[in-house]
């Protein structure tokens, strides 16, 4: 510590022994803050955990994980309809969002117009800034009955979160795949032009291969945001606890279980809610691991 | 084959074609569900604002979101007066104390990355253990701010960075030479230089906090009048659009609500980026 303050010496004598005990303490109050992240992702870990793991062991691991019934009024809690509700809304949303995401960023890195890419960027970022509410509502009010008049079924469907939760996760996905095809050298597509190769094929086969760990990170993160968006899935999706059955069919994901009954859980039912939760949270980082992997990979 | 016939014959190409319309095609639906949002949004809520939205007292009648508005700029100031300096001085901390190696670093590294992929229930959860349960303060302002400043933090200490690093080097060189401390040159200088970055990067923040609900509806609770203590329950605006359009009973009221939300928060982003451009303009 005393190394970083010897710039402070040249005063000398008690000012100069003032001084460097205030770059000392100011030294420890900056560590200090530094670490307040590490506190408060311990802390989570603690609370969400430590009041999961005593639930989960009463309950069972595998009965909850692969219960296919939620009745909490009986004290059964399995959660695998969530589980699955959730993998099957957030495999809907990369259907629907990747191809456009990675097309768009395709588009905005290599084919846009440059009078274009200011507006188009501009609107990327606000789609990224809407709350969730918002797209919920939107989806509440226009796509539901959409659904409901040209699909059938009631419209709060498996469909109608993954097509909300596609178009959520725009912003995200573009973001990250637009820099990482941005980085990709200049001499590549340069290779293939030289090579005969028309504009769109370089960029097709060359260039954008040449951005995948990046892409692939993009991707990953989009996951991250669809598996845990809650409250624009509450509105749209049905939220019905059982097994999930088609896709006009309602659903319920980890996240819109706790918001759910959350409000009037007590007793085992809450430290059930609080285990789905740790469940979740388990998911998120196991996905954010995998997309910093990627990340890293990437920069390479 | 001069270059002319040449470039032809590849425009003919079937498959550049095709993939030249596809990706046309992903920009304009990118756009149209832009503007199909916002336009829904605007057409839809701005013909429905009226006085009685703006009233100061809450009744089931006139479902006004002025409280809610106070609310969310209460809770925005609380969140931002704890997460904002130590956003600032973990991130000094980072780019201007800890050296190459260091291990503090990367485990704060490690743990940033993961703050920011925790989705937004799962802090609401945490705090609603946390806050409530533990420490015993109920459904609250102060619950609800301290939740979205632990959600803010790494997004505050990733754009401080950045602000922080992109401050030449000179700058600080010059300022040890004229005898000045490590922490003089960092409030004096170095912090100085890097205020709109930072500033770029709290306007995100707030951003952040007014758009946010998941996390708030179990630590701040949903009360809908202006709180009077940091101890009150409150509803911020986001989380008093989604009452009412969960209610479903005031469906001109929700949508007058939500053209107000989207507006604010739009708002907010486009000033974050109008700051952070006049960065670039000013060092380019």
């Amino acid at each position: 510590m005393s190394k970083n303050t010897h710039e402070t010496d040249a005063t000398g004598g008690l000012k100069g022994f003032l001084a460097r005990r205030r770059e000392g303490l100011m030294h420890g109050v900056f560590a200090v803050a530094a670490c307040v992240s590490i506190i408060c992702v311990i802390l989570i870990c603690v609370f969400l955990f430590g009041n999961a793991i005593p639930t989960l062991r009463e309950i069972g691991l595998l009965n909850f994980l692969s219960g296919t019934t939620w009745r909490p009024g009986n004290d059964i809690y399995g959660i695998l309809p969530m589980i699955l509700g959730s993998i099957y809304v957030t495999a809907g949303a990369l259907v629907v969002g990747v191809p456009i995401a990675l097309l768009t960023s395709i588009f905005m890195a290599r084919f846009c117009p440059k009078r274009i890419l200011r507006p188009l960027t501009a609107a990327v970022n606000l789609l990224a800034g809407i709350p969730s509410v918002v797209y919920g509502f939107f989806g509440l009010t226009v796509m539901v009955p959409m659904v409901r008049e040209h699909l059938g079924g009631n419209g709060n469907s498996m469909l109608t979160a993954s097509l909300l939760l596609g178009m959520m996760i725009l912003p995200t996905i573009i973001g990250v795949a637009l820099s990482s095809i941005r980085a990709v050298p200049e001499s590549y597509y340069e290779g293939s032009l030289a090579l005969g190769a028309s504009h769109e094929r370089s960029v097709f086969f060359v260039v954008f291969p040449a951005a995948k760990s990046g892409v692939m990170a993009g991707v990953i993160l989009g996951v991250g945001r669809a598996i845990g968006e809650t409250m624009a899935v509450i509105m749209v999706a049905g939220n019905q606890p059982r097994m999930p059955k088609g896709i006009l069919e309602g659903v319920r994901t980890l996240t819109t279980n706790i918001v759910m009954e959350m409000g009037y859980a007590s007793g085992m039912h809450r430290d059930a809610l609080i285990a789905t939760a740790a469940v979740l949270f388990v998911f998120i980082l196991i996905i954010n691991f995998s997309f910093s992997m990627m990340k890293r990979r990437s920069e390479k | 084959m001069s270059e002319k016939t040449l470039r032809a014959r590849r425009r003919r190409d079937p498959l550049s074609v095709f993939l030249r319309v596809i990706v046309w095609l992903a920009a304009l639906i990118t756009v149209g569900v832009f503007v199909a949002l916002v336009g829904y949004i605007l057409i839809k809520g701005v013909p429905n604002l009226s006085l009685d939205l703006f009233q100061l007292k809450y009744t089931s009648d006139n479902c006004s979101m002025l409280p809610a508005i106070f609310n969310t700029i209460y809770m925005t100031l609380l969140s931002l007066v704890v997460a904002v300096p130590l956003g600032i001085f973990s991130a000094i901390y980072l780019t201007e104390y800890a050296r190459r190696g260091n291990k503090l670093v990367k485990v704060v590294r490690l743990t940033t990355e993961t703050l920011q992929g925790i989705p937004s229930i799962v802090y609401g959860l945490f705090g609603y253990l946390f806050f409530l349960v533990q420490l015993q303060w109920g459904y609250s302002l102060l619950a609800g701010a301290m939740t979205l400043a632990i959600m803010i933090l790494p997004l505050i200490m990733r754009t401080t960075e950045e602000a922080v690093l992109s401050v030449p080097d000179g700058y600080r060189e010059g300022s040890f030479a004229l005898g000045a401390g490590r922490l003089r040159t960092i409030f004096r200088i170095v912090l100085p230089t890097a205020i709109p970055g930072i500033l770029a990067g709290v306007i995100l923040a707030i951003g952040r906090i007014v758009g946010e609900t998941a996390a708030l509806i179990y630590t701040a609770g949903t009360y809908a009048q202006t709180a009077d203590s940091l101890f009150s329950p409150v509803r911020t605006l986001s989380v008093h659009m989604y009452v009412l359009s969960s209610e479903g009973l005031h469906i001109d009221q929700a949508y007058a609500t939500a053209a107000v939300l989207l507006i604010v928060v739009v708002g907010i982003n486009a000033l974050s980026a109008a700051v952070a451009k006049s960065i670039v303009k000013r060092r380019g």
